[in-house]
């Protein structure tokens, strides 16, 4: 249930084998640089590519099927809404599905 | 602007309290105005009791953010912290907890005989409990020119109140050069002592006879004022700013005496005064601060006021700790958990730091009757001044300047009246007698442990008995050492006296990652038995749910390693970055890249291609390591492979859990006093162990004779020559963050000696050692005698077994640049991951 009126824009980053099982790559997606992880279980992730904290490269750092690690200060961002456990700033989180193949992901 | 503590841009979220459905909630409604440390406080106390059943609760915040710890502000400014790790309320925390936040929207008036709330953005909200919470804002003393326009200040004039106010001065101080800070008590001190670290000449100007005259006598000011100017910091006193040049922006001021200060950054930090319109123009009881009861009742029996806007008994309290007691109180009353329960104001003791200088005050800071004693240690060349004021045997203040050491006795003398020595110098300084200072066993339970949290010794012991036995458990429920983190070493030796013989072992403690729980040697069994050879067989196979933990990954795939050597099937996602790309990563996302240099011996050749392959690819800084190398700083991901191939040099393995370096001296060869040749043990070391993972980083260093100059007695392992062909070997030294000499393990007669003691004693290293476990943690805890007698007397018949492990790890090496640099393991594994990004950010020099 949205109560704001945003037009997202899809945009095609690449094929889904770019991103290894259980890895994160970073793409531009509409002038908008974002982080695509795709899970061991298979399932497609995508969230701003810097940190919200200190500006980490997010697609640098781990995962599991909860959380993303970010490499720099370790701090942690939820799948669900990038928000983070610890209560600090989340992360922005993007919808990304694949097509044929390919990986799609919408920014506004 | 960024809202602290908000949600991510682009998120909503719509919250239905149960009375937005056709008026059935049967619950009050409680709506508290001030969202700041007092007003959320009260949430949080009324929460606890249960007050979400019985309450449906609206906070109004004048600020947009979240809830922040303000006393941080002065750290955040410093650079110490970043502001996300003040905050102690998200917005999410409020819409998780079912608590309705106006965040942004102050609050014009209540009509107390409607029960309405009246918000500035013309809404109205109905109440059946009111608190007030509307805490201070800078007191602005008068001085011509200061203001642009009605509360508009001229530009570069700050207070220093918000978390808005402090971005802004952070902003300022990036691009102006002088301050003058305006009031010279605790926060004008901190503001002056945080933008004098940005680079800022700061320049105090104080109204008082010395400084902090709130808490300090004139001659602990005086110290306190020499203690300032030694840090470069100018100091006048006893004189008001009047005017401030202008008039586009801040030029400089003039001060009472005529004397003019060029500043082009202006902080006002006179002090603080109540907020208290909300409660004029309710027709509430204000003299000072709105007036309240002993239960925090304005004169409306269903409005109250908490925290630095109310007056207690005459009392207006500016520390936090009163404030909390405050909440308690308000919240028994409110939930009905004690009806009765009162306020009966505060003794305040406080503890802080300002500018670098340790301060502590309770109480009086100076005799009032003839009969006082009064006892004042004084040594201005140290910065120290202590001073106590003792009436009736009963100590009644204290002041601590500069050395506070003694703090703990004190408060507790003052807070309860506990028996003082008769030797009253006994309450400032230890004399050397033997007698034990004070323990956490005698603190009273009333005493206050976290300042920042308002946490008392007692709420530390009521969790632990109420079943939480470990430090982290305690400090998540309690929330004590989570805000400046200063007083955790006192929480934790409060805890395991609380615990006492019942210590319920944190179960998470024990085990190798947190994921998987199994300690070290079941893991490493299990893992054998069921042959599972990835990280994510192990997971599958041992962990709750077969679920994967990301904070387990890099911690297992050591471990596989050290398990399998070369049969370990590698998994890139399970690797740390710096494990993926062979480079260790830097603040700005650019990586660094350190060749091997075997013993720390290079050749002109070797030189040469590093300085040309620094020129190709522009590398911002070329720096020698602590561990007798060259490191090439700021180096894009892409270039990593072809930088590598144009070294043609090994990778130097500075970015592993791995064994690292070999430090040695010149040794024999050349030293004159040198009586071995410790280049050549080292380049041999190095050789052999090259590579090698393990639980931790481990360094080496060999030297030629005991004068250590490669500081072998400070590393993981550490060989000094002795003379006559002996070599000594060291284990369990560090010279990081903790300095530890290392334990003599033995003491034998060849290189080939040292070698081979070296690799039994490293695999007995990584097969008990914890994850991220060091030499100097894992050799006091397993014990030097049970070392010596596992890997000298063979006690338990394993060495082959660790000679055999070791083996098997060092045929499984392979230079990681030669290998992945060709062919990536995985497609973009050299990618960047900040595309839009020109990196490196890192300066160049």
């Amino acid at each position: 249930m949205s109560v704001t009126d945003t037009r997202t824009t899809s945009h095609v980053v690449g094929r889904v084998e770019d991103v290894p099982l259980g890895e994160g790559r970073a793409f531009v997606a509409g002038g908008v640089q974002v982080a695509v992880f795709r899970l061991r279980d298979g399932s497609l992730h995508a969230t701003q590519a810097a940190c919200p904290h200190a500006g980490g490269p997010l697609a640098d750092g781990q995962t599991d099927a909860d959380l993303l690690v970010c490499p720099l200060h370790l701090y942690t961002y939820r799948w669900t809404d990038g928000s983070s456990p610890s209560g600090g700033t989340g992360v922005r989180v993007y919808p990304v599905h694949e097509q044929d193949g390919v990986l799609v992901v919408e920014v506004c | 602007m960024t809202v602290l503590g908000g949600r991510p841009e682009g998120m909503t979220s719509l919250h239905f309290g149960l009375d937005d459905v056709d008026g059935v909630d049967p619950r009050q409604r409680l709506v508290v105005v001030g969202n700041g440390m007092a007003g959320a406080r009260v949430v949080e106390e009324v929460l606890e009791r249960g007050g979400g059943e019985l309450f449906a609760i609206t906070v109004f915040g004048e600020e947009p953010h979240g809830n922040y710890n303000r006393i941080m502000l002065s750290h955040v400014l410093a650079g110490e912290e970043h502001e996300d790790d003040i905050v102690l309320n998200s917005h999410d925390w409020y819409a998780d907890n079912g608590v309705t936040l106006r965040a942004g929207v102050r609050v014009d008036r209540i009509d107390t005989h409607a029960k309405l709330v009246h918000a500035a953005d013309g809404t109205t909200v109905p109440y059946d409990q009111l608190v007030i919470a509307t805490g201070s804002r800078s007191f602005v003393p008068p001085m011509t020119g200061l203001h642009v326009a009605e509360d508009q200040l001229l530009p570069g004039v700050f207070g220093f109140r918000t978390i808005d106010d402090t971005r802004a001065m952070l902003a300022a101080a990036a691009t102006h050069r002088q301050a003058v800070v305006v009031g010279g008590g605790l926060l004008g001190l901190e503001a002056a002592r945080a933008l004098q670290g940005h680079g800022l000449h700061v320049e105090v100007v104080h109204a008082g006879t010395h400084l902090m005259n709130q808490q300090l006598d004139l001659d602990g000011g005086a110290i306190l004022r020499r203690s300032v100017e030694s840090l470069g910091i100018a100091v006048h006193l006893a004189t008001r700013t009047t005017e401030v040049v202008g008039p586009d922006r801040v030029r400089g001021v003039v001060l009472a005496d005529g004397r003019t200060i060029d500043a082009d950054l202006l902080v006002i930090a006179a002090g603080i005064r109540p907020v208290t319109e909300v409660a004029l123009m309710s027709g509430l009881e204000v003299e000072r601060g709105i007036v309240v009861d002993d239960q925090l009742r304005t004169d409306d029996p269903d409005v109250y006021a908490v925290g630095e806007c109310a007056q207690h008994r005459g009392e207006l309290y500016g520390l936090v700790a009163p404030v909390w007691e405050q909440a308690r109180v308000l919240a028994d009353v409110l939930t009905g958990t004690d009806p009765t329960a009162e306020y009966h104001g505060s003794r305040t003791a406080t503890k802080l730091k300002v500018a670098g200088v340790d301060v502590a005050t309770m109480g009086v800071n100076r005799p009032e009757r003839d009969t006082d004693e009064f006892l004042v240690i004084s040594e201005p060349r140290r910065g120290v001044h202590l001073s106590v004021v003792i009436r009736d045997d009963q100590l009644i203040g204290a002041t601590l300047l500069g050395d506070t050491r003694k703090v703990a006795f004190l408060t507790q003398a003052f807070d309860r009246g506990t028996p003082l020595p008769e030797e009253r110098i006994r309450l400032l300084v230890d004399l050397s007698d033997g007698a034990e200072e004070v323990g956490v066993a005698e603190l009273p339970g009333e005493s206050q442990v976290c300042n920042c949290n308002g946490v008392s010794k007692q709420a530390i012991c009521d969790t632990v008995a109420g079943g939480c036995t470990s430090l982290g458990g305690v400090m998540d429920a309690t929330r004590a050492g989570k805000g400046c983190g200063s007083c955790k070493s006192l929480v934790k030796q409060i805890v395991e006296w609380a615990a006492d013989g019942d210590v319920l072992e944190d179960p998470t403690a024990s085990w190798y990652v947190p994921g998987i729980p199994l300690a070290k040697p079941e893991l490493t069994a299990a893992i054998r038995q069921q042959q599972l050879r990835s990280v994510s067989a192990v997971f599958a196979a041992l962990a709750p749910g077969g679920q994967e933990d990301a904070k387990s990954k890099m911690g297992m795939t050591s471990l596989l390693r050290t398990i399998w050597g070369s049969e370990y099937e590698q998994e890139n996602d399970a690797k740390f970055i710096n494990d993926r790309v062979h480079a260790n990563i830097q603040r700005d996302g650019t990586f660094s890249v350190v060749p091997q240099m075997k013993g720390g011996v290079t050749t002109p050749a070797q030189l040469r291609r590093i300085a040309e392959v620094a020129e190709k690819y522009e590398v911002p800084m070329v720096k020698v390591t602590g561990g007798q190398r060259i490191d090439l700083l700021g180096v894009r991901k892409e270039d990593l492979p072809a930088m590598w191939d144009d070294l043609g040099m090994a990778s130097g393995y500075a970015y592993g859990k791995s064994f690292r370096t070999v430090k040695t001296c010149v040794g024999s060869e050349f030293c004159r006093f040198g009586l071995d040749d410790s280049t050549r043990l080292g380049i041999d070391l190095e050789e052999r162990f090259q590579g090698i993972e393990s639980p931790a980083k481990i360094k080496m260093a060999v030297v030629g004779c005991p004068r250590n100059c490669a500081e072998a007695y400070v590393k993981d392992v550490g060989v000094v020559a002795v003379g006559g062909g002996r070599w000594e070997l060291y284990i369990g030294g560090a010279a990081g963050a903790t300095v530890r000499k290392g334990d003599l393990l033995a003491t034998v007669d060849s290189p080939a000696a040292v070698i081979e003691l070296t690799g039994r004693f490293l695999q007995y290293y990584r097969e008990n050692a914890n994850w991220l476990e060091r030499t100097y943690d894992f050799v006091p805890r397993v014990g030097l005698e049970k070392i010596k007698q596992v890997l000298l007397e063979d006690s338990e018949g394993i060495v082959l077994h660790l000679d055999e492990g070791m083996q098997r790890s060092i045929d499984a090496y392979t230079d990681p640049w030669g290998q992945d640099g060709k062919t990536p393991a995985t497609p973009g594994q050299f990618r960047t991951a900040l595309p839009l990004v020109d990196l490196p950010k890192v300066p160049v020099r």
